[in-house]
């Protein structure tokens, strides 16, 4: 399953650094972030629930960049 | 610029309003010359250095803000406020600038990209209007597009006739018109009449959704120029900084020790410091990206969509080219220019017309399209049953409960009658009824305008073989290779053939080299998808090509295989240049840096300039225009 959130990043190292911290998330299976459209793309594991994963994928980028925001 | 922006703005006049005013107040004092200092310091970097403590807190250390705190703080301690405040501060006008450009580059793109309708006129029962979002307009629905709307959704005309503007979706203003039982597609702007539609899709299914969802999707797919980046980008600011430290510690220490000189701390510690401000990545992450954004951004604003920065990339890499004919090089639009009998037959010739349309009538390929044409009569399904279509060959069908084959002489070949050998070139459809040959349609395709142009373009860009694939027959084939210019062509191939002679070229070139198939999206889906770039042409309305392919030609021009190699070639000498530029201005500022040569001021630059520089070449490639 694949979804697609809205994000707010200022740098453009940082959005690369917010896919890290989302790929590297239980429950992602793979992640893409698109600083230039602003846009997180999720394919989540199979039986993974995407909202208490998404959770966790926030809370992970916030650690790697504080100033991010994934609208959920 | 936006709330986040003008706050940091005000910031950075702020500061250098204070520095100014610092440079007139007459310093007799250390302590006071550090405390008038710290003022535009913080004024300007609180938020920086609240975020590198946040960063260590997080054990996220290499970042921007930390490299950059470190570096302020050290010049400071080493008495060097000036310094320390001016990096700071350029930090800020640099990452100020970036995003504002980032901004204005979103912007502008999104505006090429304006086609999205903001509404649709639903007709009510009683013939009243009604504004609505075209989300909720449901399959069916009548809709009315008035002269300077939209057409929001795909659907029938209904009543009423008009001219459409096409170019938003392809690049060029060449007017279609549209009257009662034409399909409209999406994205056109209705240039004069009032038109009403039955709406044949939903919104979300509708070209003007699929095209906005492919070009806004299709930065995410990362070419490997980017991948190559953040990778470096990853392992390069480590490596600067631990070399920091390393030119911090162990020239002091080699003097000191082994030379007997003064080990000179200061000096060194402000050369690593030097280095930190240079170690970020910046210019390159953000500009990269940006470049290929502004490229696809701008390629499809000249009617060429590709689906992600890696085909664009693979684009500029294109030496091979082949063709499909029918559709791409022709206008694949067939017309029926002679029937000719079997001296033997009884069978008149409109009969034969007959019986070879009734029995391709289930076939959406344009040689059927065009008998039924010239039958002109509505198809009555009922009189045909067991079709079977032989794919490269033709059909087989019962009409009128007699058996029909229609196809080209293979078929008969393969069923074994024998047929008679046309003069005319052209597609030939032979017909056999029961077992008996009664004769030929003659079947002839025209070269689009710009075909001939098309292919001395792709000669001036470059190309090392241009070649012609066609499942036609070798005359038709032959003749119109040489009317174009073109020397390699395979003709009477099966669709499966087709792929088998892409992959003997794939298997002849070099790695370098990559190889593009252009076909029309129709029952080439599978050469397609096996080339290294996928090219379907005349997108507009046909949903399987924009599913095939990884580059959509909006319009049937083949002239915009060339305009789409070009843009793609500039996109990604862009992208080298902003790599070679910021990769090497820093280096050498890293190798000055070391020696001593290269200051603070030389490092701000390496930084901040750099990225400003790197940033507005990438914005360079949202021009294709003149291309």
């Amino acid at each position: 399953m694949k979804k697609t959130y809205k994000i707010e990043v200022d740098c453009a190292n940082c959005a690369n650094k917010m896919e890290e911290a989302a790929k590297a998330t239980t429950g992602v299976k793979d992640a893409t972030v698109n600083f230039m459209t602003l846009k997180m793309i999720v394919e989540f594991e199979e039986g993974a629930d995407a909202k208490a994963v998404m959770q966790e994928v926030l809370k992970n980028c916030k650690k790697v960049e504080d100033d991010c925001e994934i609208f959920l | 610029m936006n709330k986040k922006q003008k706050k940091v703005f005000l910031r950075i006049v702020a500061a250098i309003l204070c520095l100014i005013v610092i440079q007139f107040i007459p310093m007799y004092n250390g302590y006071v010359e550090f405390i008038l200092y710290m003022i535009p310091y913080f004024l300007v970097g609180y938020d920086i250095l609240l975020k590198a403590i946040k960063g260590i807190k997080n054990k996220q250390v290499f970042d921007e803000n930390f490299l950059m705190a470190v570096a302020t703080v050290g010049a400071i301690c080493l008495g060097d406020y000036k310094e320390g405040v001016a990096v700071m501060l350029f930090y800020q006008i640099g990452e100020l600038f970036q995003s504002y450009a980032v901004g204005k580059s979103r912007k502008n793109i999104s505006d090429l990209m304006d086609i999205r309708p903001d509404y649709a006129n639903v007709e009510k029962e009683g013939g009243q209007l009604e504004q609505v979002d075209p989300d909720e307009v449901e399959i069916g629905s009548i809709i009315v597009v008035q002269p300077g709307e939209k057409v929001p959704i795909d659907g029938v005309v209904v009543s009423g006739s008009t001219t459409l503007n096409t170019s938003a979706l392809t690049g060029e203003s060449v007017p279609r018109n549209a009257t009662v039982g034409d399909e409209v597609i999406s994205g056109c702007i209705n240039e004069n009449g009032l038109i009403r539609l039955k709406t044949t899709k939903e919104f979300g299914e509708s070209t003007v959704s699929k095209i906005l969802e492919l070009v806004e999707n299709a930065s995410s797919r990362k070419s490997k120029s980017e991948n190559f980046i953040s990778k470096f980008a990853r392992i390069y600011t480590p490596v600067v900084c631990y070399s920091a430290l390393a030119l911090a510690v162990l020239p002091p220490l080699v003097r000191m020790l082994f030379m007997g000189l003064s080990p000179e701390w200061g000096d060194w510690i402000l050369r690593a410091l030097t280095f930190l401000v240079i170690s970020c990545p910046c210019a390159l992450v953000i500009s990269i990206p940006l470049s290929f954004f502004a490229g696809i951004g701008g390629a499809s604003n000249a009617g060429v969509l590709v689906k992600g920065s890696n085909y664009l990339e693979t684009l500029s890499q294109v030496k091979y080219i082949v063709f499909d004919k029918t559709g791409t090089m022709t206008q694949g639009v067939f017309e029926v220019k002679e029937i000719v009998l079997d001296k033997d037959t009884q069978i008149d010739k409109e009969q034969l017309l007959d019986y070879a349309a009734l029995a391709e009538s289930y076939s959406s390929h344009p040689i059927s399209k065009s008998l039924q044409k010239a039958y002109g009569k509505k198809i009555e399904q009922g009189r045909v049953s067991d079709v079977k279509e032989i794919s490269g060959h033709g059909v087989s069908a019962v009409v009128d409960g007699r058996n029909v084959l229609a196809g080209n002489e293979k078929l008969m070949q393969q069923q074994q009658i024998s047929y008679m050998q046309p003069d005319e070139v052209g597609t030939i459809v032979h017909v056999a009824i029961d077992g008996n040959y009664i004769g030929y349609i003659v079947i002839a395709d025209l070269l689009k305008a710009t075909s001939k142009d098309a292919v001395k373009a792709l000669k001036k860009v470059g190309m090392k073989k241009i070649v012609m694939l066609t499942g036609d027959s070798k005359k038709v084939a032959d003749k119109v290779a040489t009317e174009l210019g073109i020397a390699d062509v395979y003709s009477e191939l099966l669709p499966g053939d087709k792929v088998t002679k892409v992959e003997e070229l794939l298997a002849q070139k070099s790695e370098k080299d990559k190889l593009a198939f252009v076909g029309d999206g129709i029952n080439d889906a599978p050469v397609l998808s096996r080339a290294d770039v996928g090219i379907a042409m005349g997108a507009l309305g046909a949903d399987a090509a924009i599913e095939a392919a990884d580059i959509v030609l909006m319009d049937d021009d083949p002239l915009k295989i060339a305009k789409a190699i070009k843009i793609s070639k500039k996109c990604i000498r862009i992208v080298y240049e902003n790599i070679y530029f910021a990769i090497g201005v820093k280096v050498i500022c890293l190798f000055l840096g070391a020696l001593g040569i290269a200051n603070m001021w030389a490092a701000i630059f390496a930084d901040v300039g750099v990225m400003v520089i790197a940033v507005l070449n990438a914005i360079r490639a949202l021009s294709v225009r003149k291309l």
